[in-house]
């Protein structure tokens, strides 16, 4: 079947079989192969994507099902190649990942939760990632990374679209 | 972890879908798959065709009926939670939702699709049990419904028969002004399945005496239970009142034992809980005041 998709804002096409998983035609598709495949049953949440903003399980949808939608994998987060988004960033400066293999859907996880709040508690926090399985840090160092990252863009100058939607960045100058 | 192969259908109408289903025994409904697609993935389901109503116009939205809220079969998880109509109208709902699944689960999957799939210890279709919900169904010869406690007839089991299709709940509302829920659960971890759960909601009059009361309980039995605690209208809902009338409700109750807990754990816990949820429920339900709006 031919599916059209939206992804990290380019408009891609693929032929695919309908058991075919999001999930997998990220990966062998298009080759964006930060979406990891871990449980492939919806436990494990290291295929975590956004879709429109939310987080959602990339092994629990078919491709087929994913038209109309706009797609964000981790590689959609980067401002520029080379570069991290301030969630990317906070987690090195924490050492919030040790294996690297949940880090993609931790932070596509925080990225969803910072989009809705700059201030969330750590039970926000916990309850974001609560569908994401670390292996290696025990959480903690996860925990103050995503703190971390909501205290630099609570003190960054640079207007954010969802956090400040009504007031535009021209009125400041 | 891949399913086996098998044809997807998007039908455009609610008729064509019932169509569709009722003509191939070994069609399926998608929704949001967030229990179908691991089922399928473990190949514990190998439907030949997967018919998905997750975009049909007919089966999407929350809307207030007379003396009652009805919700969308494919109204997503997380867009209940956050409904306005349903938080001050089916507080229960609201209450439980958070404990379904996680965030990005909840994103996906549906309100029907948990009433369809039937897991005994599912907090959805504990809320429809408890409130007295129905369960309205499209089928190849137009819509109809029953009540929740006639559609779950076993785990994972319910009474809906090949074309048809769930195509909305509908919660009632009760008139009250001093209404409050109370839930409980006991898992492994949180989000797992509930070894044991439990729901109350109460109404209270300006005295603070009880008027209305609604209790189940959920993961004990093959399917939500709703506890009979009529005996507490017209009392205060005092320790000794609430704990006499979940002993009497919960004597004959029928428990599973399985790997997880025996039946005699089930019962037991069962009973605390319960107690629990009443007197949460008392509680929120007398924090609201006399006048006020719920």
């Amino acid at each position: 079947m031919k599916v059209d998709l939206r992804v990290n804002g380019i408009n891609r096409s693929t032929d695919t079989e309908p058991r075919t998983t999001l999930l997998d035609t990220l990966r062998e598709k298009f080759l964006l192969n930060g979406t990891h495949a871990g449980c492939e049953h919806g436990v494990c949440g290291a295929c975590t994507v956004l879709l429109d903003g939310e987080p959602v399980r990339s092994c629990l949808m078919f491709a087929v099902q994913a038209d109309g939608y706009e797609i964000t994998t981790i590689e959609g987060l980067a401002p520029a190649p080379g570069e991290l988004s301030v969630i990317q960033d906070a987690f090195c400066e924490t050492h919030g990942l040790q294996c690297g293999y949940c880090t993609p859907g931790m932070i596509l996880a925080a990225h969803a939760l910072l989009q809705h709040t700059i201030t969330p508690t750590r039970d926000d926090i916990v309850e974001a990632i609560s569908g994401n399985i670390c292996r290696c840090t025990g959480y903690g160092q996860i925990i103050e990374a995503v703190q971390f990252a909501a205290d630099r863009l609570r003190k960054a100058n640079a207007p954010r679209p969802q956090a400040g939607a009504d007031q535009p960045a021209e009125q400041a100058k | 972890m891949k399913p086996a192969p098998f044809d997807y259908v998007r039908p455009d109408t609610l008729a064509e879908a019932c169509a569709l289903l009722a003509g191939d025994e070994d069609a399926r409904v998608i929704a949001g798959g967030q229990t179908l697609v691991p089922m399928l993935a473990m190949r514990l389901a190998r439907p030949a065709k997967l018919i998905d109503i997750l975009r049909l116009p007919e089966l999407a939205g929350i809307r207030e009926a007379a003396g009652a809220v009805i919700v969308g079969a494919t109204t997503r998880q997380a867009q209940a939670e956050r409904d306005p109509v349903i938080r001050a109208s089916v507080p229960m709902l609201a209450r439980v939702l958070p404990w379904v699944g996680h965030p990005p689960t909840r994103n996906r999957g549906t309100i029907g699709g948990s009433i369809a799939n039937a897991d005994p210890s599912a907090e959805i279709p504990l809320a429809a049990v408890t409130l007295g919900a129905d369960i309205m169904l499209a089928t190849p010869d137009g819509p109809t419904s029953m009540p929740a406690d006639d559609f779950f007839i076993g785990p994972m089991l319910t009474s809906i028969g090949q074309g048809e299709c769930v195509s909305a709940i509908r919660f009632p509302v009760w008139a009250h002004r001093r209404i409050g829920v109370g839930f409980f659960e006991i898992s492994a971890r949180r989000s797992d399945f509930a070894f044991v759960a439990a729901a109350a909601q109460v109404a209270l009059d300006e005295e603070g005496s009880c008027i209305e009361v609604a209790l189940g309980v959920g993961g004990v039995g093959d399917r939500p239970l709703r506890l009979d605690v009529s005996s507490l209208v017209g009392t205060g809902l005092d320790v000794s009142s609430v704990s006499d009338a979940v002993n009497a409700a919960s004597v004959d109750m029928d428990a599973m034992s399985d790997l997880h807990a025996s039946a005699a754990y089930r019962r037991r816990v069962a009973r605390v809980l319960c107690i629990r949820a009443l007197e949460q429920a008392r509680d929120n339900a007398a924090a609201k005041s006399v006048k006020g709006a719920r």
